[in-house]
């Protein structure tokens, strides 16, 4: 296939292809560019690498379901996505959210924004050279999946954040977790300051490299830190304030120039008020006792055909979180959207009924027929659900607005006249992530 | 309301084109003929109004309707943070709608994406060739009438490229 | 027969070679990527193993590590690159996508990459954790330990 740079190409000049089994790991996506020695005369990005059908997968799935791919598309910070779509669900729905599952909400945001910006940085610094840097956030990444993990049961693809509310509550230990993860992860970015931000080669591969104007970044639909880099200062958690953050306190770091060096050290700062906010955060949420586990599943069930069993009851270990005497903190009491407490659910008619209802073909979430659009902050910007309902179990139509396919449509136009050891930290500060571009 | 403002000031600008103004859920939505598509957004995009950024384009795709594409549009303004649905129905057959790629830089990639998903022309745009599927894909994966598990023929490996 | 005794003996040192020097290509392209970078780092570290030097060329790697989801517009590209490598080499298809198309039944997945190249070891999971990296890698050095070797002047007939 001649692409449109072949037939446009000069014959002199050399085609350089960057394929898509891109050693830098970013996902997949080729740069072909047209040289004239190391300078970049033209170029062309070819994205579809990983596109996977998300859109039209989500119409054959119902509302439930369908959480599980929310979770592969951003997936350096797959909580921020669960949020988005369980937003946009719960805008269509009308439904409140208890407030300990708002915290909650922001906790783990947070966390996982922190998550994203530690993956993309160090992925920049190691294609720049800079082995060490990323190491050393890998490392801190493993204590913030490690309070992940305590609560939702898994690192990465969690599927924790639910329509009406979260899962499960937070782990009785999360506290020392998070403060043994915040610790880490200051430790690791006082580290990686002192080696990168007034290194001469970092610097050198940075500094005034692919400068983005606050207008061509409006114009191109860049949002996020990308966008926070040249000077513009939008963000959706303070434009249009989402869940708790009207109530905790943070600032948006804002770059000069808009070159690689102020995305990078845009999403260093905010990788600290992050960290500020998620302090924060622990207040709220930090309960001094639990109710004590109960009976065994096996005599609540037993005694269930006798009368209701009155003490709580002990789940087994992967429903943890989820009792019934939390239950009303953690997911909304509306019964279309939401699935009953698991001890309801094994021990007494209606809550059975209940769930099964909530899972039959054709019946449970139903939002009503309408439209909405629910935009939150993501690792990268705007992240964005268009959900279209037909009153049906399936969504009519779902519709990502993925922050990075814009940031990325402006590469052609960043190392345009450029060398082509530019084109990698630029790329890489992008923070390209191939489930959110190609969906 | 505030919302409902830009809603009467872009009826007042095109009595004929603005088919029906709503807020729906708290986003003002304006329905246009898609003919009007290119000076309502110029309209949009200038002072006063100041919509600057073109936050997403879209398809929805109704095959029951003589009326089969119904194209939504985002934009918004960075002061104020506000938004605006605008959303243009097109027939099935020869959709095609005016390219804002003079307006917005990311319109470009955002229309691609919609003519490789759901065939919809933009007369206008530079190149308008797929972004997601592969050279050689027949049809156009996200209509209604495309099979979620179709298997298209192996094509002969290409040497380059 | 000393003769059997000899080969059997060559074959082990030089399966011992290969298994624990085991350049990996990481073809990533998902989320499994992910995973596969905190099981490369200091806290599941794989070079404990033998594997740690990526080498992103294809003609110097001798195991092709796919990670994450093959799209139907990437699968040529899987080929070539697989082509290209030199003998010996394995192939690990990392995460439910490579295994069998994972939970993408649609249109534009493989489903599954042993429909395009033959694979060696097959580590499930959505994705897999860390520890299972391990697991399925330590299962590969028992499949070179316990495979013939090829010698130069043997060519295998595949």
């Amino acid at each position: 296939m001649t692409t449109r740079l072949q037939s446009r190409a000069r014959p002199e000049s050399l085609l350089l292809n960057m394929g898509p089994s891109h050693p830098a790991m970013h996902g997949t996506i080729r740069v072909m560019l047209e040289l004239d020695g190391e300078r970049i005369l033209n170029s062309e990005v070819e994205v579809g690498y990983l596109h996977r059908g998300f859109e039209k997968t989500c119409e054959h799935r119902t509302w439930f379901n369908l959480l599980i791919y929310t979770d592969r598309l951003n997936y350096v910070s797959p909580l921020i996505n669960n949020l988005g779509y369980v937003m946009a669900v719960e805008k269509l729905l009308g439904l409140e959210i208890p407030e300990r599952a708002q915290w909650i909400r922001v906790l783990m945001s947070e966390l996982s924004r922190v998550s994203d910006h530690l993956t993309c940085l160090a992925a920049m610094a190691m294609e720049c050279g800079a082995f060490t840097a990323f190491l050393y956030k890998m490392k801190a990444r493993e204590f913030l999946w490690d309070v992940i993990e305590q609560t939702t049961g898994a690192r990465m693809t969690t599927s924790y954040v639910r329509v009406g509310g979260v899962r499960a509550d937070l782990h009785p230990d999360f506290e020392a977790a998070v403060r043994r993860g915040v610790d880490e992860t200051r430790r690791v970015l006082k580290d990686v300051r002192g080696l990168l931000d007034k290194n001469t080669i970092f610097l050198g591969r940075t500094r005034d490299i692919a400068v983005m104007t606050p207008e061509n970044a409006v114009s191109y639909g860049w949002t996020g830190p990308c966008l926070r880099s040249t000077g513009v200062a939008y963000d959706v958690r303070r434009a249009q304030p989402y869940l708790t953050y009207d109530r905790v306190a943070f600032d948006i770091p804002v770059g000069e120039r808009g070159d690689n060096f102020d995305r990078y050290l845009v999403r260093m700062r905010e990788m600290e008020q992050s960290l500020r906010i998620i302090e924060q955060c622990l207040k709220p949420l930090v309960r001094t006792s639990r109710a004590p586990a109960g009976l065994e599943p096996a005599e609540a069930i037993r005694a269930a055909r006798d009368r209701k069993p009155e003490g709580p009851v002990r789940l087994s270990p992967n429903l943890e979180g989820s009792e019934k005497d939390v239950y009303p903190e953690i997911m909304a009491s509306a019964k279309e959207a939401v699935i009953p407490p698991k001890e309801d659910a094994y021990t007494t008619i209606e809550g059975l009924i209940a769930h099964f209802k909530h899972f039959m073909k054709g019946h449970g979430l139903r939002p009503p027929k309408g439209e909405a659009y629910c935009a939150v902050e993501g690792g990268n910007g705007e992240l964005g659900f268009y959900i279209v309902s037909d009153g049906s179990d399936r969504p009519y139509r779902l519709h990502l607005r993925a922050p990075c396919f814009h940031i990325v449509a402006a590469l052609e136009e960043l190392i345009r006249g450029r060398y082509v050891a530019d084109v990698i930290p630029t790329f890489g500060s992008m923070n390209m992530i191939g489930g959110e571009l190609d969906r | 309301m505030e919302k409902e403002i830009v809603l009467t000031a872009l009826r007042e600008a095109f009595p004929a084109d603005v088919l029906e103004t709503s807020v729906s859920l708290g986003d003002p939505v304006a329905v246009i003929r898609p003919a009007a598509l290119a000076e309502v957004m110029t309209f949009l995009k200038k002072e006063p109004w100041n919509f600057t950024m073109l936050l997403d384009a879209t398809c929805l795709d109704f095959p029951e309707r003589p009326e089969r594409f119904e194209m939504v549009y985002h934009v918004f303004a960075l002061d104020g943070a506000r938004r605006l649905r605008v959303k243009a129905s097109l027939p099935g057959e020869g959709a095609a709608i005016a390219s804002l790629t003079g307006l917005w830089k990311n319109a470009d990639w955002l229309e691609r994406e919609i003519f490789d998903m759901f065939g919809v022309g933009f007369p206008g745009h530079p190149d308008l060739q797929r972004l997601f599927m592969y050279d050689g894909f027949e049809g156009h994966p996200l209509r209604k009438d495309y099979p979620l598990r179709k298997r298209q023929p192996r094509l002969p490996m290409r040497p380059e490229s | 027969m000393p003769g059997n005794f000899i080969t059997s003996r060559l074959d082990a040192m030089l399966a011992w070679g290969r298994k624990f020097s085991l350049f990996h290509y990481p073809y990533v392209t998902a989320c499994c990527g992910m995973e596969y970078m905190s099981a490369a780092c200091a806290h599941f570290d794989i070079d404990r193993f033998g594997a740690g030097w990526t080498r992103f060329s294809p003609r110097q790697s001798d195991l092709l590590l796919v990670v994450g989801t093959v799209a139907q517009k990437l699968a040529p590209v899987l080929k070539t690159v697989y082509d290209q490598m030199t003998e010996p080499k394995w192939v690990i298809a990392f995460g439910a996508c490579t295994v069998s198309g994972g939970i993408y039944d649609n249109y534009a997945v493989v489903q599954g990459i042993d429909r395009i190249i033959p694979v060696d070891i097959y580590i499930p999971g959505c994705p897999p954790r860390p520890e299972m990296v391990l697991d399925g890698l330590l299962k590969l050095q028992e499949k070179i330990k316990t495979q013939g070797q090829d010698w130069r002047w043997k060519k295998k007939s595949s």
